[in-house]
């Protein structure tokens, strides 16, 4: 893959929240982490803690497949949840707003191939493969330079 | 007596369009007119339900809906007393074509205007097709929710717990999909299901040892990845016979905690002491032959009497909306002008959600 900056084992559903938080910790208006994977590998999972942490409360983060959006109001900033699963193309995700949006909001989105030519340039990608074990995920980081992939980084690789 | 009334509902929170027609009280009231445009069919040839997005769409489909509706029931805008739109929860882009078709008919005919939460309207509709009494317990069970409430009043849900992660609807639609089996899931894995052992596979039942109505599904959804996985190595691929023993197998997962949790939320439902025990199940996934009959069990187990709304009634339509805006029109409410969308509007905003994971702050 290219652009990768970091990649992790990991081990259990509770590695996979604890690496949500992390991620979380750096999250700020503007973000985009585009969250990739098959069908159970976890893309709810990783979303839900990273918003929960954020949001510091106790607050149900459901699955946005039906909803296609969610939006979280943190103290100190607006979380999208996106799961493009349903959609068939880019118009869909116009429709939605999401072109507009990408600048007031830090945002997690699933599926999000269906975004075709709105994959904004500065983008992380985590790529959240099957590991051997049940519960074993493979995380990759990747994406171009940018202040998003340089604070991920930090929290990353320490 | 109350005076009855003539009300005209809006509904385009999700993937229909839909409008219709309700006269008469909260303790009695039909249904003049109920038109749904769904966008099921048309896809359904092509594999798959997508949703109908386009705000554009929804606006169009709208004003013939309005229309229909009206002409249906044999009135015009002229006879309604009252318009109730879904403001929310939902889609973004939907709910405001909805909301805008509203607040259109409502400042050029100076009707009263409601905005109706999407899920009072489903939590409400026991009362207008069972005429259940307050207080009584739903499950709402749907692609897009799963939760308990004790519905008090028109305006008084409490929220007993649901899913944390996805809805009951969306893991058949997903287990469907990942075992080459049609759209939309429920229908095709309860059709396979029917020749298939519920025995055939252990499959997880998520938080069923747990206190409390929070339940889990995406974990199910994974484990029968994982089974399918295994069989398609083991053999060689997905015998017929294997697919119909894992959509029976996780059919009877699915329906083990609902109906493991329906006791539960029953024994605290009944802690209210209410007058005439009453339990309705209502969403999509009502319509299930094995959950339904399974939850009508339960009931009839733990003495309360067990209803369902036709499941024209069941799945998202204007009827609900315009029931629920002629209840709380009822109650002296109204909205103005200034009535926004609303993408998240929780029913019971007064409890915090029970989060049955508890993995949150794992690190502490």
């Amino acid at each position: 893959m290219t652009n990768r900056f970091a990649t992790q084992s990991l081990k259990s559903a509770d590695d996979t929240a604890q690496l949500a938080q992390a991620v979380s910790s750096v999250l700020t208006t503007g973000d985009v982490l585009l969250l990739e994977g098959p069908l159970g590998a976890g893309k709810s999972h990783f979303a839900r803690h990273a918003i929960q942490a954020r949001l510091g409360r106790a607050e149900d983060v459901p699955s946005p497949t039906f909803t296609l959006v969610q939006v979280y109001e943190t103290p100190d900033l607006d979380i999208w949840h996106c799961d493009l699963y349903r959609l068939s193309d880019p118009d869909g995700a116009i429709e939605l707003g999401l072109e507009e949006a990408f600048e007031t909001a830090a945002y997690l989105i699933e599926w999000p191939s269906r975004l075709g030519d709105l994959r904004p340039a500065d983008a992380v990608t985590l790529q959240l493969a099957m590991g051997a074990g049940e519960d074993h995920r493979e995380a990759t980081f990747s994406g171009q330079p940018s202040g998003f992939r340089t604070r991920l980084e930090s929290v990353l690789n320490d | 007596m109350r005076a009855s009334m003539t009300v005209l509902g809006i509904e385009s929170s999700c993937d229909d369009t839909a409008a219709a027609v309700v006269f008469g009280t909260p303790d009695q009231a039909t249904i003049q007119s109920s038109i749904v445009e769904s966008q099921t069919d048309l896809h359904a040839a092509f594999g798959g339900v997508v949703p109908e997005l386009a705000a554009r769409a929804h606006a169009e489909k709208l004003d013939h809906c309005v229309e229909l509706a009206l002409r249906d029931a044999g009135l015009t805008l002229a006879d309604v007393d009252g318009i109730a739109v879904t403001s929310g929860p939902g889609l973004i882009g939907g709910v405001l074509s909805g909301v805008m078709c509203a607040k259109g008919l409502s400042a050029a005919t100076g009707l009263p205007l409601i905005g109706v939460n999407h899920l009072a309207g489903h939590a409400l509709t026991p009362r207008l097709t069972d005429a259940l009494h307050f207080p009584y317990l739903l499950l709402l069970v749907s692609g897009g929710h799963c939760q308990f409430l004790i519905v008090k009043s028109a305006t008084d849900f409490r929220r007993l717990g649901g899913t944390i992660d996805d809805a009951p609807g969306e893991a058949f639609d997903k287990v469907a999909k990942l075992l080459g089996l049609p759209q939309p899931g429920g229908p095709s894995v309860e059709a396979a299901a029917r020749n298939g052992n519920p025995k055939g596979f252990a499959l997880p039942r998520p938080l069923l040892d747990r206190d409390g109505c929070d339940m889990s599904f995406s974990g199910l959804k994974t484990a029968v990845l994982r089974m399918r996985d295994q069989l398609v190595e083991a053999d060689g691929g997905l015998t017929e016979q294997s697919r119909n023993d894992l959509c029976a197998s996780f059919q009877e997962a699915v329906c083990d905690v609902l109906a493991a949790k329906t006791s539960i939320a029953i024994k605290a439902y009944k802690g209210l002491s209410p007058a005439t025990p009453s339990f309705a199940v209502a969403g999509g996934v009502a319509a299930n032959q094995a959950i339904r009959g399974l939850l009508e069990t339960v009931c009839t187990e733990n003495g309360i009497a067990f209803s369902a709304p036709p499941l024209a009634l069941c799945t998202d339509n204007a009827a609900m909306i315009a029931y629920a805006g002629l209840t709380l029109f009822d109650l002296g409410r109204s909205s103005d002008l200034s009535l926004s969308a609303r993408p998240r509007w929780p029913l019971d905003q007064s409890q915090a959600p029970m989060l049955g994971s508890g993995k949150k702050g794992a690190k502490a």
